[in-house]
């Protein structure tokens, strides 16, 4: 994803004078050449998050359109406030990138797992919230970003995350979630790192002959509730799946807008437990641990959609 | 401008204060920084219209002072004077810290400390990159500075080289539980900011000659921020808020002294 967003990101400094990007004194090599080529348009603010969030404010009054990047939990935690008031209180179309959403710095320890960011950014008002679940989505995403009015945050995974849209994407759209497959037996909304694997995970689901429908919702806030109602009425359990604390994420917000709605459907959250992981490992380990590899997702799926039938 | 009429808008500014606080907080901290902002806006700053896009900046990042910003806001005529009645009005538009859609010249909304310097830095290098003339200048409270974002915005303007940032620090001496003396002594606070990279000046937050003077200079070195360490009295032109700053940095003026203590600012002129 990391890729995908540099290669947007370069076209879109490449076309707008106005287009700055500051980092925290992240992505050393990452932007190697975007900062010799583009020296005018970049800065490296130093590890001074907070100090990187005003400044980013002050420039946007002057005319500027600033994407700032750092490290999820550090560039909207540690700077909390700042993005409180000097971007959302000023209503500042400032675009935050974090990197390494949800578990992806596995092995870093708990202070660099952003389990809490989706919850603590969407309290905001006036914040929009993006977690795009594969490279084209991010694409996508930042390029969609330029032509916001407020704030936003864009979380993102590293490297490596597999394409899960086949073409490039048309016709995405910030708050408008994409229908990735069909499906006719249990409805599956994913968001962010958990798209892809909730995406292998329904293609497992298929051989066992339960054919699972997909959504993605990439923007978090606002919620495509849309979205959410017509699956809330072709289906009788919706799935959501999310690589965040289970408290305040993409799946609760699922569960207020159907209990708002008085829909019935039945919902299962997936989604990491309301702890810091105890335990140290790779990402793709504490994923195994949390039951969200495609095999484990595939299970956990299946046997909820295995409780429906009974349930009848 | 003559200083003497300058000095005649300090006092309407300080009589506005003085009237806006029949309740709220902050009356004494606005008091304080009334002739700082009156030099700013009244002579050094050039700023004919908060819409004018070569204006110089003003961020008050001591934004419980606010009532002195839109008196002076008012005296420019960026404001009306009848808006004034509308601070800390149950419906109002002047709320009890700067809100930068309340009202035109409110460049950023601040109330939380230690978050003005750092836009103002990102405005500054905007100012630069575009070539233009016009200087950010930063009203800070000295207790504001024991946040520690002001330093890593202070760091950050130093090594961008950003002598279009001028900092201006009301350094009245006293905060919420007493005297800054116990945080932070300010005798240190010069050598501070020049460890952090900054041209430091110190002078009477209250001589208006001075003021202008010093202000007038910034920036005072190529490549390098300015700031100014404005020594004030809390409370300044009352003196029951002079001899008790920490009780008026709470109290409101009952309507019975307000008629005395705009009776004794025009005595102290």
């Amino acid at each position: 994803m990391r890729k995908a967003v540099l290669d947007t990101l370069v076209s879109l400094v490449k076309r707008d004078l106005r287009v700055f990007f500051l980092t925290s004194d992240t992505g050393f090599h990452v932007f190697d050449e975007f900062r010799v080529k583009y020296r005018n348009q970049f800065a490296n603010i130093g590890i001074s998050e907070a100090a990187m969030i005003g400044m980013a404010a002050g420039m946007t009054l002057e005319g500027a359109r600033v994407f700032v990047y750092g490290i999820a939990p550090f560039v909207t935690m540690r700077c909390f406030e700042q993005v409180r008031v000097d971007l959302c209180q000023n209503k500042l179309p400032v675009k935050i990138i974090g990197v390494g959403g949800g578990l992806t710095y596995g092995g870093a320890g708990p202070t660099h797992h952003s389990i809490e960011d989706v919850s603590v950014m969407a309290a905001l008002p006036g914040m929009t919230v993006i977690c795009p679940g594969d490279p084209a989505e991010a694409a996508a995403a930042v390029a969609a970003s330029m032509k916001m009015t407020g704030p936003c945050y864009i979380r993102i995974g590293k490297s490596g995350e597999r394409a899960v849209h086949g073409k490039p994407l048309r016709g995405f759209a910030i708050g408008r979630g994409i229908r990735v497959r069909r499906g006719r037996d249990i409805a599956v909304i994913a968001t962010g790192n958990a798209l892809a694997p909730a995406d292998e995970a329904c293609d497992l689901l298929e051989k066992r002959g339960i054919k699972a429908e997909l959504a993605s919702m990439h923007t978090v806030k606002p919620l495509d509730s849309g979205l959410v109602e017509s699956l809330a009425k072709r289906f009788d359990t919706i799935v959501t799946v999310e690589e965040h604390n289970i408290v305040g994420g993409m799946g609760s917000m699922v569960a207020a807008l159907i209990t708002d709605r008085g829909s019935t459907v039945r919902l299962h959250r997936i989604a990491l437990p309301d702890t810091y992981e105890a335990r140290g490992g790779s990402d793709s380990y504490l994923r195994l641990r949390h039951g969200l590899t495609p095999d484990r997702l595939a299970e956990r799926i299946a046997g909820i959609y295995g409780r429906k039938g009974k349930a009848r | 401008m003559m200083k003497s009429a300058l000095r005649n808008i300090a006092l309407e500014v300080r009589k506005d204060i003085v009237r806006m606080h029949g309740k709220g907080t902050n009356v004494a901290s606005a008091m304080s920084c009334a002739d700082i902002l009156t030099a700013l806006y009244f002579q050094v700053m050039r700023i004919r219209s908060p819409r004018d896009p070569g204006r110089d900046r003003f961020i008050l990042s001591k934004g419980h002072a606010a009532a002195a910003l839109y008196s002076v806001l008012s005296h420019k005529g960026f404001i009306s004077r009848s808006s004034l009645k509308g601070f800390l009005a149950d419906g109002g538009r002047l709320t009890g810290h700067p809100s930068r859609s309340s009202a035109p010249g409110i460049e950023v909304s601040t109330g939380s400390l230690g978050h003005g310097l750092a836009v103002g830095a990102g405005m500054a290098l905007m100012g630069r990159k575009n070539r233009r003339a016009w200087r950010v200048f930063v009203l800070m409270g000295d207790g504001e500075l024991q946040e520690g974002s002001v330093w890593e915005a202070a760091a950050l303007a130093a090594s961008l080289r950003l002598d279009n940032v001028v900092a201006v620090v009301d350094v009245n001496g006293w905060q919420g539980y007493g005297q800054l003396e116990e945080f932070m002594p300010a005798k240190s606070l010069a050598e501070k900011w020049r460890a952090f990279g900054w041209d430091a000046r110190e002078i009477d937050g209250h001589d208006m000659d001075g003021l202008c003077r010093t202000l007038d200079r910034a920036p005072f070195t190529k490549g390098r921020p300015s700031v100014i360490l404005a020594r004030t009295v809390k409370g300044r032109g009352v003196a029951e808020m002079e001899a008790d700053p920490l009780g008026w940095h709470y109290f409101s003026v009952p309507s019975g002294k307000t008629a005395g203590f705009l009776a004794e600012l025009e005595r102290r002129k």
